[in-house]
C-alpha cells in the first residue's frame, strides 16, 4: 500500500464525503443549469406562491422549464433531451431543493404523463403531444387515484365503455397534480379487457378539473379533481397495447425514481438553512452551533443526507445500466423520503420559532414532504413491497 | 463570419484561495471554471451569430483558451452554451505568464484561426488586470473596441457603447477587430440540456507553443514583465457604522462619510 502526500481537497460541509467526485462533468453541468434556472425563476418567488397557495404563472414557468430541457429530459426523441437517468435524478434534486411542488410539476409532466404516452402511446399520440409537452407548451396530468381508491388502484371505479367505435369515460379522479392547468390528461379506467389508459384532451366535453383547496402541503403546486362525465373519445384515444396495472405502475416507477433524488434536495436546503442559522444565532453567549446537542443534530442530519444521496446515485447508475429493479426503487423512495422529512423536522427545531416561519424554507419543505411521503406509494406500500420481496409473503391483503 | 472568443479558466472564487511559494495561484484541489466575466463575451458572440442567422453566411464561434489541462472545462462550458468548436493552448512553459506573455500566445493562436471578430471579456475574475484585449488588438494590428456595454454589428462596422464615469462614448471599428464586453452587455445564458448533449460532439483541438511557433523563452514566469511580490488575505469584514438620526444630524453624518470615502 502506498501513502501519497497529495494535498487534501477542502472539506465541504454540505458534501462531507466528497460524493461530488462521483458525478461526471455533464452531470455537474446539468446541476448547475437547473440551479441557475431555479435561482432566477423559482427561489425568489416560491415562498410567496406557497403562502398564497397559487403559482403566479404556471404556464410561463412550464415554458421556462421546457426551454432548459427539463420536461421529459430522460426520454429519447420527440423533442426530448435524451439525458441519462442519473442526470434526470440530479435535476430532480436541484428542483426539489427549491420546492417539492416544482419538482412535482416536472415529475408529473415528464415521468407520468409524457412517459405514459412515450412508452404506451400510438405513434400518432406521440407526435401530437410529446414535442409540445417537452417544450412546456402543453401541460399534462396523470389520473390514477380516485376519491375512494388510492393504494389499491386495481379496484378503481372509473369506467370506459365502448359505444360504437367510441369510448365513453365515466368517473372521478382525485389528487391529480397539474389537473386544472393541464391540456391533456392521461386517465386510467376499467374496461372489459382490464385497466386501460386514455389520452384525454382537457377541452373534451364532459371533462372538468376543479382545483383542490385547503392543502397545507405542496401549496406551490396545482392539485385537482378530474370529473369525467360521459367523456366521449375516439378509439384512437386509447393506448393501443397495454392492459392492466402494468401500464400505470410502469409510469409510477419512473416518477418514484426521481423522488429518490428529489427528497434529498429538500433535505439539503433544510440542512443548509439549519447550519447557517446555527452559526449566527447566539444564545447563552455563544452561537447555538457551539452546543453539543446542536452539533449532534447537524451531524446526524448530514449522515442521513449523505447516505441518501449515495443511495440515489447508486440507483441512478443501475437505472442507466438497465439493471434497476422496482423493489430497489421502493427501497430508495421509502428510505430517502422518510429520512428527508426527519432532516427537515430536525432542521426546524434548530431554527426555533423561526423554523415555523415561511421566511425560511424549512417548514415549507417539511410540509411538502408530507405529500411526498404519501404519493407515489405510501411508506406502508413500499414497506410491503420490500417485505414481500424479502419473505416471499404477500401482506397486502 | 468567424468569431473567436477568448476565455479564461479561473479558480472558483467561492472556494478558499491559496498561493504557491512563487506567488502563483495554487490550483490543486480548487475547482476551476469559465471566468464569469468571459461568459458575457461568449453570450455576445452567440447573439451576434444568431442575429446574423443564415444570411450572414454560416457564422462560426470558436472558443480559445490558454491554460492547464483542466481549462478544457471552460471550453466545454462555452460549447454547451452554443459555441461551435474549441482550441485549447496548453503548454507547461506557459505557467505563470503575465498579461504581456498571455497576449502574445493568444495573438499567435488567433492568427492561425479564421477571424473577423475577436471577442474578450472585460477582465479576468482572478488576475483582474483587464489589459489583454488592448494588448491583443495591438499585437494583431487590429482596431480594438473595448469595454462595450452594448454591441451592434452593421455589415463590416462594429459599433459599441462604452459607459465611462462621466460620459458615454460610441466607438466604431471596421472588421476585422477586437472587442471586449462588460458585465452590462446582457445576462449570459446557461447551457440547456440540448446544449450539454450537443457539446459532447463538438471538436476541441489542443495546441502547444511549438504549434504556434512561439519560443518557450518568450513566455512563463521568467519572461513576464510583472511579478507578484507578495499576497495578503483581505482583512476580515468589519461591522458597518450605523448612523442614528436623533437630533437631525443624520444627513450631515452621511454626507461626511461619503465625502471621506471620496464617493462624492
Ligand atoms: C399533493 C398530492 C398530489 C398527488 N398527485 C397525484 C397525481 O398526480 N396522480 C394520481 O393518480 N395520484 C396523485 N396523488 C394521490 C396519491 O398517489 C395517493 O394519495 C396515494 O396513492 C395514497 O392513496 P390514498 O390517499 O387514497 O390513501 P389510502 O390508500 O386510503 O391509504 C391510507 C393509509 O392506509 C394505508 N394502507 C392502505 N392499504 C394498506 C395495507 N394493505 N396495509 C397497510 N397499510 C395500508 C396507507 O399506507 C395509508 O397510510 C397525489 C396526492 C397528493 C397528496
Amino acid at each position: 500500500m502506498s501513502t501519497t502526500t497529495r494535498k487534501l481537497p477542502p472539506f465541504e460541509p454540505l458534501d462531507p464525503a466528497g460524493i461530488d467526485d462521483l458525478l461526471t462533468a455533464d452531470e455537474k453541468a446539468v446541476r448547475s443549469s437547473v440551479r441557475q434556472l431555479c435561482a432566477d425563476k423559482v427561489d425568489p418567488y416560491v415562498a410567496d406562491w406557497f403562502e398564497r397557495g397559487q403559482l403566479d404563472d404556471p404556464r410561463g414557468l412550464a415554458k421556462e422549464l421546457g426551454s432548459l430541457g427539463l420536461l421529459g429530459m430522460h426520454l429519447e426523441g420527440y423533442g426530448c433531451a435524451g439525458m441519462s437517468a442519473t442526470e434526470y435524478g440530479v435535476a430532480c434534486l436541484e428542483l426539489e431543493a427549491s420546492d417539492s411542488g416544482i419538482r412535482s410539476l416536472v415529475s408529473v409532466q415528464g415521468s407520468l404523463a409524457m412517459f405514459a404516452i412515450w412508452r404506451w402511446g400510438s405513434e400518432e399520440q406521440k407526435q401530437e403531444w410529446l414535442p409540445r409537452m417537452a417544450a412546456g407548451e402543453a401541460i399534462g396530468c396523470f389520473g390514477l387515484t380516485e376519491p375512494d381508491i388510492g393504494s389499491d388502484p386495481g379496484s378503481m371505479r372509473t369506467r370506459a365503455r365502448k359505444d360504437g367505435s367510441d369510448w365513453v369515460l365515466e368517473g372521478r379522479k382525485m389528487w391529480i397534480t397539474n389537473g386544472t392547468i393541464a391540456d391533456v390528461a392521461v386517465v386510467w379506467a376499467q374496461t372489459d379487457e382490464g385497466v386501460r389508459g386514455f389520452v384525454v384532451p382537457t377541452d373534451t366535453p364532459g371533462f372538468s378539473a376543479p382545483e383542490i383547496k385547503h392543502k397545507q402541503s405542496l401549496r406551490a403546486s396545482v392539485t385537482s379533481e378530474l370529473v369525467l362525465d360521459g367523456v366521449r373519445l375516439p378509439e384512437s384515444a386509447a393506448f393501443p397495447e397495454v392492459r392492466g396495472l402494468k401500464g400505470p405502475l410502469s409510469c409510477l416507477n419512473e416518477a418514484r425514481y426521481g423522488i429518490v433524488w428529489g427528497a434529498m434536495g429538500a433535505a439539503r436546503s433544510s440542512l443548509a438553512a439549519a447550519l447557517s442559522y446555527a452559526g449566527e444565532r447566539i444564545q447563552f453567549g455563544k452561537p447555538i452551533s457551539a452546543f453539543q446537542m446542536t452539533q449532534q443534530k447537524l451531524v446526524d442530519m448530514n449522515l442521513e443526507y449523505t447516505k441518501g444521496v449515495l443511495l440515489a446515485l447508486h440507483l441512478g447508475r443501475r437505472k442507466d445500466a438497465g439493471t434497476l429493479r422496482p423493489e430497489q426503487v421502493s427501497l430508495g423512495k421509502l428510505n430517502n423520503v422518510r429520512e428527508a422529512i426527519e432532516i427537515c423536522r430536525t432542521a426546524r427545531t434548530i431554527l426555533g420559532a423561526n423554523g415555523i416561519s415561511l421566511e425560511y424554507p424549512v417548514i415549507r419543505h417539511a410540509n411538502n414532504l408530507e405529500s411526498v411521503l404519501t404519493y407515489e406509494g405510501t411508506v406502508e406500500m413500499h414497506t410491503l413491497v420490500l417485505g414481500q420481496a424479502m419473505t416471499g409473503q404477500n401482506a397486502f391483503r | 463570419m468567424n468569431i473567436v472568443v477568448c476565455v479564461k479558466y479561473v479558480p472558483d472564487a467561492t472556494g478558499d484561495r491559496k498561493f504557491e511559494s512563487d506567488n502563483t495561484v495554487d490550483r490543486e484541489g480548487v475547482d476551476g471554471l469559465l471566468s464569469e466575466l468571459d461568459e458575457y463575451a461568449v453570450e455576445q458572440s452567440l447573439q451576434l451569430k444568431e442575429k446574423l442567422g443564415s444570411d450572414g453566411g454560416d457564422s462560426e464561434v470558436t472558443v480559445l483558451t490558454i491554460g492547464p489541462a483542466g481549462a478544457v472545462d471552460a471550453i466545454r462550458k462555452a460549447l454547451q452554451m452554443g459555441a461551435d468548436k474549441g482550441v485549447h493552448v496548453q503548454d507547461d512553459a506557459i505557467a505563470g505568464s503575465d498579461a504581456f506573455a498571455t497576449s502574445l500566445v493568444l495573438a499567435e493562436a488567433v492568427k492561425k484561426l479564421p477571424h473577423d471578430l475577436v471577442v474578450c471579456g472585460m477582465a479576468s475574475t482572478d488576475g483582474g488586470m483587464g489589459v489583454v484585449p488592448a494588448m491583443l488588438s495591438e499585437r494583431l494590428g487590429l482596431p480594438g473596441a473595448t469595454l462595450g456595454s452594448s454591441i451592434e454589428l452593421d455589415g463590416q462596422t462594429l459599433k459599441i457603447r462604452r459607459d465611462g464615469d462621466t460620459a458615454t462614448v460610441t466607438v466604431e471599428a471596421t472588421l476585422p477587430a477586437v472587442l471586449s464586453v462588460t458585465d452590462q452587455s446582457g445576462e449570459a445564458r446557461y447551457p440547456s440540456f440540448k446544449g450539454i448533449m450537443a457539446a459532447k460532439k463538438k471538436p476541441v483541438e489542443t495546441w502547444s507553443l511549438a504549434d504556434l511557433g512561439v519560443d518557450a523563452g518568450q513566455v512563463g514566469l521568467e519572461a513576464s514583465y510583472t511579478a507578484v511580490e507578495e499576497t495578503q488575505a483581505r482583512p476580515p469584514r468589519t461591522a458597518g457604522e450605523i448612523v442614528k438620526d436623533e437630533d437631525g444630524s443624520g444627513a450631515k453624518a452621511l454626507v461626511d462619510f461619503l465625502v471621506s470615502k471620496k464617493f462624492v
